[in-house]
């Protein structure tokens, strides 16, 4: 496996999780601001190996191994970005967040609203299901802090998304929940240019041109989309996809674009059903794109139960393909 | 035979000037004044929402925020105006905090003490009790990563040490030696809860020893004593030899918020705590050290009295935001977080 310490080779591919790698190697090389906190992070190299030899590159201070306190650890991440220190927060597992709520929600997202004081720090979540995980580490709780204001989210799908979103999350002068899939770590793989560069927060992505139907999605379930879109190509439905890689600020030109141009909108996501961001780009399609919709706006999402252990139980719990080929089926008749 | 009396005198003597003590007298009586008149504004209904005042318990904020250099940080709870006025915010920001004027130093975004500017090293208060604490081992640790020798106080009530951020906190600085002092108002009630519900130890100060920090209990309306813990905590912290943990054992003398008439609290209690009055104390150990006496003490009376009219009239003369401000602020420039 590659590691942060050891060099990629130009046009060499790197898996999902190598590109987040990279992205925290080369901006803690580039800005001495930067540093990371979190359970496990040293010696250890992280629970997906994702800072392995970080420690030895960059020292114990800068890759700090936390007490296992997510509350504590993120308000003092919050602490040191208000005295111009850049933190990376690394959750374990997403599911863990939950401990950190207060901080993030209370002190995070309102400190410079209401004083004014600016809180530049990234809190990297690994999230999501089909890694039989159960309910306790296959969760995607962005829905949460969705609601928030003043916080940023981002859920990168592709290892170049993965790379150059981190980096603009590291450059942000906010706080930004970095949503990364597990799913993904080690699944997909690219060339990533050798220069650096970074994907601009708040941009969303067009992954798969088409012109019968957009399917707005994120995460992992943008490469269910893609294979659904594959399947339907055969039966001459011809889907958008629409990767909205920023849930906040979220880029409503793009998807309102899409939409007016295909006419019919699904929302994909494997967040629970009830309350997720579907649910919200759903009432912004209502809002704005009404006159032009020529069928129902269609959601597909997890049912809203925990994630469950047992493989049959998760494989149903998780959208699939085929849910995308029934519902644009179903879209094409309209 | 030196008695505990001497050793503290000697103490006194030995580590604050006259001068300091003097000026740390002022900022009791400022305090005093200036909360005393909100309380008056809120009476009258020219102030709206919470008032929560530090009245008897003054010393503490004063005391150790006037032991802190210009560079250091204060991440204060709400019981401490004293250290907002030591670290340089005046008293008409804090009036104009409190009526939601745009002069307040939140611009009427939040209010009451929810005051923070970190030009002058001062961390906004959250109202979910001890959440500051984790922020102060992160300034801390900041301080710790440059190799700079400042240091960051922070404080909280008796029921914040409740709070698992309390202990997360105490836990990381402890673990990595931050240089962060703890201070802990232990004024008997949170809200209308007494201490025996809130905690099954005697003595707050019992929670350091479980995160091997030394902790202190000292008097928290001799303002004296405060300062000198105070003092001592912040030297220890800045040489790099970790956390201090401070309780100060004071009793709240109003309700929780001025709409709380604190019937809960036995009125025997605040009789006898109102003779030991953090101001009378103070003017007791001017007074036997010959360092002032009852014309001074009337003069900063005076001196305070205008300041605060002077406040009230600056609050009051100040405008309002405008309701769309309410949009502006939600995220940060890069330049501010540069900056």
């Amino acid at each position: 496996m590659t590691t942060a310490t050891a060099e990629t080779k130009a046009g060499q591919e790197v898996t999902y999780l190598e590109a987040i790698s990279q992205a925290l190697d080369e901006e803690m090389t580039r800005d001495e601001r930067v540093f990371l906190m979190g359970e496990d992070i040293g010696p250890y190299g992280g629970a997906f190996r994702i800072t392995e030899g970080f420690q030895k590159k960059y020292g114990e201070w800068r890759v700090l191994d936390t007490p296992l306190a997510e509350s504590g650890f993120v308000g003092a991440a919050i602490g040191a970005a208000m005295m111009g220190l850049r933190p990376v927060v690394e959750m374990q597992f997403a599911d863990f967040i939950s401990c950190a709520f207060d901080q993030i929600t209370e002190v995070a997202a309102k400190n410079h609203y209401r004083w004014g004081a600016a809180v530049p720090m990234v809190i990297r979540a690994p999230f999501g299901g089909g890694v039989h995980g159960g309910p306790f580490h296959s969760e995607c709780p962005e829905g949460w802090f969705f609601h928030s204001p003043g916080l940023k989210i981002v859920a990168p799908s592709t290892p170049y998304d993965a790379k150059g979103l981190l980096k603009a999350a590291i450059r942000d002068p906010n706080p930004v929940l970095y949503f990364e899939h597990k799913y993904l770590y080690r699944r997909i793989k690219a060339v990533l240019p050798a220069e650096d560069y970074i994907v601009p927060i708040g941009q969303a992505d067009i992954k798969r041109p088409g012109t019968d139907i957009t399917v707005v999605t994120y995460g992992a379930m943008v490469h269910l989309a893609l294979e659904a879109a594959e399947q339907l190509s055969q039966e001459g439905i011809d889907l958008e996809v629409v990767d909205l890689r920023t849930l906040i600020p979220l880029d409503k030109e793009t998807i309102f674009q899409s939409v007016r141009k295909t006419s019919k909108a699904i929302l994909l996501h494997e967040d629970n059903k009830t309350g997720g961001i579907g649910a919200e780009i759903a009432a912004l399609l209502a809002e704005d794109c009404f006159d032009c919709l020529d069928g129902p706006i269609l959601r597909i999402a997890a049912p809203d139960t925990p994630v469950p252990f047992s493989a049959p139980m998760e494989e149903f719990f998780l959208p699939k393909a085929s849910d995308v080929v029934a519902a644009a089926r179903k879209l094409a008749a309209y | 035979m030196v008695t505990a009396d001497d050793a503290y005198m000697d103490d006194v003597k030995r580590e604050i000037k006259r001068d300091d003590l003097l000026r740390m007298y002022y900022y009791l009586r400022l305090t005093r004044t200036l909360e005393d008149r909100i309380t008056a504004l809120y009476r009258q209904g020219r102030i709206m929402g919470g008032v929560y005042t530090s009245n008897g318990m003054e010393a503490i904020a004063v005391g150790y925020a006037s032991a802190l250099e210009r560079d250091d940080i204060v991440a204060p709870y709400h019981r401490d105006v004293g250290a907002f006025l030591v670290r340089g915010i005046t008293p008409g920001e804090v009036v104009a905090q409190y009526l939601g004027k745009r002069t307040g130093p939140t611009k009427g975004k939040d209010g009451n003490v929810h005051i923070g500017d970190l030009k002058r090293g001062v961390i906004a208060f959250v109202s979910h009790l001890a959440d500051n604490l984790p922020l102060a081992t992160g300034i801390a640790l900041s301080f710790k990563m440059r190799g700079e020798s400042r240091v960051v106080v922070t404080n909280t009530g008796d029921g914040g040490t409740s709070r698992g951020d309390f202990h997360e906190a105490l836990n990381f600085a402890s673990v990595r030696k931050l240089p962060v002092v703890f201070f802990c108002n232990n004024n008997q009630y949170a809200y209308s809860t007494p201490l025996k519900h809130q905690m099954a130890i005697k003595d707050v100060v019992e929670r350091a020893k479980a995160y091997a920090i030394p902790g202190e209990i000292v008097d928290g309306n001799d303002l004296a004593a405060v300062h000198l813990a105070a003092q001592k905590a912040i030297r220890r912290a800045r040489a790099g030899a970790g956390p201090t943990f401070i309780e100060c054992k004071t009793m709240r003398m109003h309700g929780h918020s001025e709409h709380d008439s604190a019937k809960y609290v036995p009125r025997e209690l605040l009789e006898e705590w109102a003779k030991k009055d953090p101001i009378l104390k103070a003017e007791r150990l001017l007074t036997s050290l010959g360092w002032a006496d009852d014309a001074e003490f009337a003069k900063v009376g005076e001196r305070v009295q205008k300041e605060v009219e002077a406040a009230v009239k600056f609050g009051e003369d100040s405008p309002l935001p405008e309701g769309r401000e309410a949009l502006e602020g939600v995220f940060a420039t890069d330049e501010e977080a540069n900056s």
